[in-house]
């Protein structure tokens, strides 16, 4: 751990903390940012009337539009000769937003980063080939800043120009890659082209995020590269990466909990679920001085993983993103994410993890049939043994999704390929077909 | 031993149609045919004249296409003929997993397909019952 007196503090004392820095922040927002004003007012709330992390509740939340509505500066908090860098994220509307650090901002990040570094097994001695974009992105920089802290070797190779990437991952004994999994992944493939074999190389560990990846791609990363492949998470709004990391177990990401408040929320009804169920991210940054960011709703839809670990740290974890709220279907009542499909499917030997959910009306009720396509590989001479299958992928998706569901096995490849985004979801509902 | 191959198909018109086509437009001589079905799909089990080529060009017509190793058998064409042949399997312990016949237009009996899960030892069963097994050159043009 980099900082063990504080990854591994006592929860009661994080209670503490994390109510101190709440106020504080809730108080701050409201005098500095006039859009944190208007909207706790409409609210009838008062930022003074918080008095523990139970409150939070009562806070309204922020959103994406928010921050698009406020470009460039409108959010800050801080005056701008306090500010030291900006850092902007595109948005898929053409709208860009800019969130800006102070040189404090710069520190604390520069610590969480040399924190998600050290979850991954870095020491000072590692040479870390930092193959995230560098510029308006915050990915390339916040590894950066956070490998110098840790006094790693830091090499800002940035991304692209892959056979150079190769070249240098050989030449200067990197031990430690961080780049988009799916980088890592054409690195891995464009190596094995130039005739290199990276698991001969000093390589040993991958740092991987800003796009979300599967249990799958790890294992295929690991083998590809003769690594382990550690997940880590961040979004430039909330930070840029930091702000949550897997450890050495890999199960769940500790998200540091002494910057940042994570609830889970139900997308629908937008109220707090218990630990271990899933529903969309927020965020409240409490120690962020240029761009706090208050009960920010991530869109990322995941859940905490209840129990302790057993790496020490006593932070919480969210397990790897599952998915978007922007998918989420809503089935008699329950959400369901198509994603949690696709997961229960790369499980179970004999299907290909190519589905469509095809919802319809029987009567009043919902009724979800999954399409699932029979593996090319699976011996189908036998009925009983298809039948069995059915009931398996039932069984499993039916415990993944919580709700009850046929199954209806297809012909191999049958199920439309898409370069793109998937159809993977048929919604008959207000058709009224069965 | 014979060369089964097993297709899943789903239930929907014309499907069956095609996969004969396709097998037609290859010239593939289909022997015997068979179809397994449940109210959302079939299993169709082809034996046909070279079933390697037969699995490649259903294959790339888009079908799932396994093989499955089968037992024939020649049964002669009295009654109690079949019976014989699924007592010797039964008196040695062996499961039939299901079965069908067709008629070889210059043959002297019918002819049996067993699918059991070991042929190996059902084929020994029934030589030793004095029951001849049939091979692949007895049924179709072998191509592997």
């Amino acid at each position: 751990m980099f900082q063990p007196e504080l990854e591994a503090m006592d929860r009661e004392r994080l209670d503490e903390l994390q109510s101190e820095r709440l106020r504080e922040t809730l108080r701050r927002v409201y005098l500095n940012v006039p859009l944190y004003r208007t909207k706790f007012d409409e609210a009838g709330f008062d930022a003074e009337s918080v008095r523990s992390l139970a409150d939070l509740r009562h806070v309204p939340f922020t959103v994406k539009d928010d921050l698009r509505s406020a470009y460039p500066y409108g959010m800050f908090a801080v005056p701008m000769r306090d500010v030291v860098r900006v850092h902007a994220s595109s948005g898929t509307t053409g709208q860009i937003t800019v969130v800006g650090y102070t040189a404090g901002d710069i520190e604390r990040w520069s610590d969480l980063m040399a924190r998600t570094l050290a979850s991954a097994g870095a020491t000072a001695d590692d040479i870390i080939q930092v193959a995230y974009g560098y510029g308006l992105f915050t990915g390339g920089l916040g590894v950066h800043y956070g490998s110098e802290r840790l006094g790693a070797t830091t090499i800002p190779i940035s991304g692209g120009n892959t056979r150079r990437q190769i070249q240098v991952m050989q030449d200067f004994g990197v031990t430690l890659l961080a780049a988009t999994p799916s980088y890592a992944l054409l690195l891995g493939e464009t190596a094995l082209e130039m005739g290199v074999d990276v698991r001969d190389l000093p390589l040993r560990a991958g740092v991987f995020g800003a796009e979300p990846w599967s249990e799958n791609m790890r294992v295929q990363l690991e083998e590809l590269l003769g690594i382990s492949a550690i997940d880590i998470y961040g979004l430039s709004e909330v930070l840029g990466p930091g702000v949550a990391a897997e450890c050495a177990s890999k199960h769940g990401l500790h998200v540091n909990e002494d910057h940042f408040i994570i609830e889970i929320v139900d997308p629908e009804t937008l109220l707090p679920v218990p630990d271990g169920e899933y529903g969309e991210v927020v965020f409240t940054t409490i120690t962020k001085e240029a761009i706090p960011v208050i009960r920010y709703r991530t869109r990322d839809i995941s859940r905490i993983v209840p129990g302790t670990c057993t790496c020490g740290r006593t932070f919480r974890r969210m397990e790897r993103i599952s998915g978007r709220t922007d998918d989420m279907l809503i089935v008699r009542g329950v959400n369901v994410f198509p994603s949690q499909i696709e997961q229960v499917l790369t499980g179970i030997p004999g299907v290909a993890p190519h589905y469509q959910v095809v919802l319809t009306k029987r009567g009043v009720m919902d009724h979800v049939e999954v399409h699932v396509e029979v593996g090319p590989d699976f011996a189908f001479d036998e009925i009983k043994a298809l039948e069995r299958l059915q009931r398996h992928v039932r069984g499993e998706i039916a415990s993944a999704l919580a709700i009850s569901i046929d199954v209806k096995l297809v012909e191999p490849k049958s199920i439309q390929r898409s370069e793109g985004k998937a159809k993977r979801v048929v919604d008959l509902r207000d058709e009224g077909g069965a | 031993m014979i060369r089964q191959l097993s297709v899943f198909l789903e239930n929907n018109p014309g499907r069956l149609a095609e996969l004969c086509r396709v097998l037609g437009d290859a010239e593939v001589n289909m022997r015997a045919l068979m179809v397994a079905d449940t109210a959302e799909y079939g299993v169709v089990r082809v034996i046909c004249d070279t079933p390697v080529r037969a699995q490649e060009v259903l294959e790339g017509a888009g079908f799932g296409v396994s093989v499955t190793e089968v037992i024939a058998v020649e049964v002669p064409d009295r009654p109690g003929g079949l019976a014989h042949v699924l007592e010797l399997l039964g008196e040695d312990g062996l499961n039939v997993e299901y079965a069908y016949c067709f008629v070889e237009p210059s043959g002297t009996g019918a002819i049996d397909i067993f699918r059991v899960e070991d042929p190996e030892r059902a084929s020994r069963a029934l030589d030793a019952g004095g029951i001849r097994v049939l091979g692949a050159a007895d049924l179709y043009r072998a191509d592997a």
